[in-house]
C-alpha cells in the first residue's frame, strides 16, 4: 500500500521529466522512426495476418474479411499421410546437425588458440572461414559435381578403392542426412570457432603463464584454463541452438531435394514452401507454418527454464 | 596440479608432440577446407575430358577458358551479375544505415522506452508471419518484381542491430559523449563527428555481412521477382547448378550426346561456380581482422 502511494504521490513529477527527456531525445526517435516502421508492416503486419491459418483465405476478401474455417488446416495437415513424416524429418535433420556439428568448433578453437606462430593462426583462420561466404546456391552446385555419379570425385576415389558402381548420392535418401551434415560442417564449422577464439583471447595471459612455471604440460592448461572460460559461451550458444531446432535451413533442404530423397529430405519448411508458393494454398501453408513456430516457441521457452535451473545449479 | 610432479624434460617433450599432433591437425583442416573449392577452380579451366578422366587432382590439364565464355555468353548470368551488384549495393547501403543508427540509438541508456523498443525488435527473432502472410502484403504494397521486395522486408537485420548495440555500449565511454554535451553538440552532431568515426570497425563488420547476404540471397527473388530478367546472380545460376541434370537428360535423347552434354555442362558448372563465389571471397580477408571484435560484442548480449 504505501509503495503504491509512493508511486502515485510521484507519477506526476515523472511524467513530466519523461516528456522531457524524451524531447531530449527527438533526435534519436527521429532516426528509429525508418526501422520501426519498416518492422511494423514487414513484420508486425503479417504476424497479424496469420489468422488466414483459421480462414479460407481468398484474394477478393483479404487477410480480414475471408471467412473463418476454425482449425480446417490443422486437421488436413495432421490427416495428411506424410504429415508425421515431415515433422519427424525435421526434428531428426536438426537433431542430428546440432549433435555432428555443434562440439567441432569448439574443439578447433581450442587447437587453433594453441598456435604459436601468428602468421599461420592468420592464414588457418583466413582459410577456414572461407566456405562461410559462398552462397548455399554455389554449396548445392558444387555436392552436386563432387557426388555426381558420372565422374564425381567421391565415385572416382570410391571406385579406386575397390568400390563397384558408381552411386547416385544426390537421389538417395539414406544419404540426404549425412551430405547435408557433412556439408555444413565443411561450410560453417570453421566460422563458428570466431565466437570461442573471440573469448579464448580475452583470457588473462599470466594464467598460463602461472601453470607453465608450475609445470602443467599444454594439454592441463587446455583443459583446466581454456575449457572453462569457454563453458559459459558453450551454454549460451547451446541454448540459441535448441531455440531454434524447428528452424532448420530451408534453402539447402529445399536444394538437394529431388523426387527421389523425399522421404528424408521432405520438411515443414519446403513443405510450407510448396503448399503456398507453388499451390498458392495459402491458407493451409500459413498454417503449417504457424505449427512449426508454435513448437518451436514452446521448445525455445522449454530449453530455457531447464538451462535456466542448470545454470542456477553449476553457475551461481 | 599433477603436472608439477613430472620432470621439465618430460614436459617439454610431451608439449612437442601436442605442438606436432596440433599442426599436423590444422594443416590437414586446412586442405580439406581448401581442396572442394581448388578443385573447381581447377576444373574450371581444364580440358572437360581430362576432368572426367582424372587427371586434374592436383594441376589444371589442357588450360582452357571455355568454361567462361561459355557462361558469359549466357544472357541470364550476365544480366544476373549486373541485377546482383545492383540489389546488393543498394540493400547494402539502406540495411548498413538502418542497423547503425538503431543499434547506436538503443545503445543509449538515457533513451525513454529503450527496452520496450528493443522488446519490439526481439519479438521478430522468434515469431513472424511465415512466408505466406509476408508475400501477401509485399505483394499488396504492390512491390513484386521490384528491388524494394528483397531489400526492405529484411532491411533491420535484428541480430546485427545488437551487435551493433553492444559495439556502442562497450566500444565508446561515455565521458566522450558528456564532452560534447557540454561543448554544446547537438545528438545528431555527436553521432555524426563522434561516435560514427570510431565505429569504423563495427561499420566494416556490418558492411561485409549484409554484402554476402544480399550477394548470396537467392530465395527472397524466388518468390518476389517472376520476371527472369530481374533474376539476380545466385538465381541465374540455379538453372545450371541444380537442373543441369534436366538439361542434360534432354540433350542425351540426340544419339549418343549424353556423356558429352555431360561434360561440357561440368565444366560450365565449375566456371559459374567460380564467377558467383569470387567477389565475396575476395572481399573478406580485409575485414577478418574485425570479426572477432564484433562477434564478441555480439555473443555477450545474445
Amino acid at each position: 500500500m504505501a509503495v503504491k502511494r509512493k508511486t502515485t504521490a510521484a507519477a506526476v513529477p515523472v511524467h513530466k521529466s519523461l516528456a522531457k527527456q524524451m524531447m531530449k531525445h527527438w533526435e534519436f526517435y527521429l532516426l528509429l522512426l525508418p526501422g520501426i516502421i519498416l518492422t511494423i508492416i514487414f513484420k508486425y503486419v503479417p504476424i497479424y495476418g496469420v489468422q488466414i491459418a483459421f480462414r479460407d483465405y481468398n484474394a477478393v476478401e483479404g487477410f480480414f474479411g475471408s471467412p473463418w474455417v476454425g482449425l480446417k488446416w490443422f486437421e488436413r495437415f495432421f490427416n495428411s499421410y506424410n504429415s508425421v513424416r515431415m515433422i519427424r524429418n525435421t526434428v531428426l535433420l536438426s537433431l542430428y546437425s546440432i549433435l555432428w556439428t555443434f562440439p567441432i568448433p569448439i574443439i578447433l578453437s581450442l587447437l587453433i588458440n594453441q598456435v604459436k606462430s601468428k602468421k599461420f593462426q592468420r592464414v588457418t583462420q583466413t582459410i577456414i572461414y572461407a566456405p562461410h561466404f559462398i552462397s548455399i546456391m554455389i554449396l548445392c552446385g558444387m555436392l552436386r559435381i563432387f557426388l555426381s555419379p558420372y565422374g564425381g570425385l567421391i565415385n572416382v576415389i570410391a571406385q579406386a578403392f575397390g568400390a563397384k558402381e558408381a552411386v547416385n548420392f544426390i537421389d538417395s535418401a539414406s544419404a540426404f542426412r549425412t551430405i547435408y551434415i557433412a556439408s555444413s560442417i565443411w561450410q560453417d564449422a570453421g566460422w563458428g570457432t570466431i565466437i570461442y577464439l573471440a573469448t579464448l583471447s580475452s583470457v588473462d595471459a599470466s594464467l598460463h603463464e602461472a601453470a607453465r612455471v608450475d609445470g602443467a604440460s599444454t594439454w592441463q592448461r587446455i583443459l583446466h584454463i581454456d575449457v572453462p572460460e569457454l563453458i559459459p559461451v558453450i551454454v549460451i550458444q547451446l541454448i540459441m541452438q535448441f531455440g531454434n531446432l524447428m528452424n532448420v535451413g530451408f534453402e539447402k533442404a529445399y536444394l538437394l531435394q529431388t523426387s527421389l530423397n523425399k522421404e528424408t529430405s521432405e520438411i515443414i519448411a519446403t513443405y510450407v514452401y510448396e503448399q503456398g508458393m507453388l499451390k498458392a494454398m495459402y491458407s493451409f501453408s500459413t498454417a503449417v507454418g504457424l505449427f512449426n513456430t508454435a513448437v518451436n516457441i514452446v521448445l525455445l521457452v522449454v530449453v530455457n527454464r531447464i538451462c535456466k535451473k542448470l545454470s542456477n545449479v553449476s553457475f551461481i | 596440479m599433477r603436472g608439477s610432479m613430472s620432470t621439465k624434460t618430460k614436459k617439454i617433450s610431451s608439449d612437442k608432440v601436442f605442438d606436432i599432433f596440433n599442426y599436423t591437425l590444422l594443416i590437414l583442416l586446412i586442405v580439406v577446407v581448401a581442396y572442394p573449392l581448388y578443385y573447381v577452380l581447377i576444373a574450371s579451366i581444364s580440358d572437360p575430358y581430362e576432368v572426367y578422366g582424372g587427371k586434374t587432382f592436383l594441376l589444371p590439364s589442357k588450360i582452357t577458358l571455355e568454361g567462361y565464355f561459355r557462361v558469359f555468353r549466357e544472357e541470364s548470368i550476365a544480366t544476373g551479375y549486373l541485377n546482383s551488384i545492383y540489389y546488393t549495393v543498394l540493400g547494402t547501403v539502406i540495411s548498413v544505415a538502418l542497423i547503425i543508427t538503431t543499434g547506436y540509438c538503443v545503445s543509449k541508456k538515457t533513451l525513454p522506452f529503450r527496452k520496450a523498443i528493443m522488446v519490439f525488435y526481439v519479438f521478430t527473432m522468434y515469431f513472424n508471419g511465415g512466408l505466406i502472410p509476408t508475400y501477401l502484403v509485399v505483394s499488396k504494397l504492390g512491390m513484386l518484381n521490384s528491388v524494394w521486395a528483397l531489400i526492405l522486408p529484411g532491411g533491420v537485420a535484428v541480430f546485427n542491430v545488437i551487435v551493433a548495440r553492444t559495439f556502442f555500449e562497450s566500444s565508446i565511454p561515455e565521458e566522450l559523449y558528456e564532452a560534447a554535451a557540454i561543448d554544446g553538440s547537438s545528438n545528431l552532431r555527436t553521432f555524426v563527428k563522434i561516435a560514427l568515426p570510431l565505429a569504423k570497425p563495427i561499420l566494416a563488420v556490418m558492411v561485409i555481412f549484409t554484402m554476402v547476404a544480399y550477394w548470396n540471397d537467392w530465395f527472397t527473388a524466388l518468390i518476389y521477382m517472376n520476371e527472369k530478367a530481374k533474376y539476380p546472380l545466385q538465381l541465374a545460376l540455379r538453372q545450371v547448378l541444380i537442373q543441369s541434370q534436366a538439361t542434360a537428360t534432354m540433350m542425351g535423347n540426340m544419339d549418343g550426346g549424353y556423356a558429352e552434354a555431360n561434360k561440357i555442362t561440368e565444366l560450365i558448372k565449375c566456371a559459374s561456380i567460380v564467377v558467383g563465389s569470387v567477389p565475396m571471397l575476395v572481399a573478406y580477408p580485409f575485414v577478418q581482422k574485425y570479426f572477432e571484435k564484433g562477434f564478441m560484442a555480439g555473443a555477450v548480449k545474445g
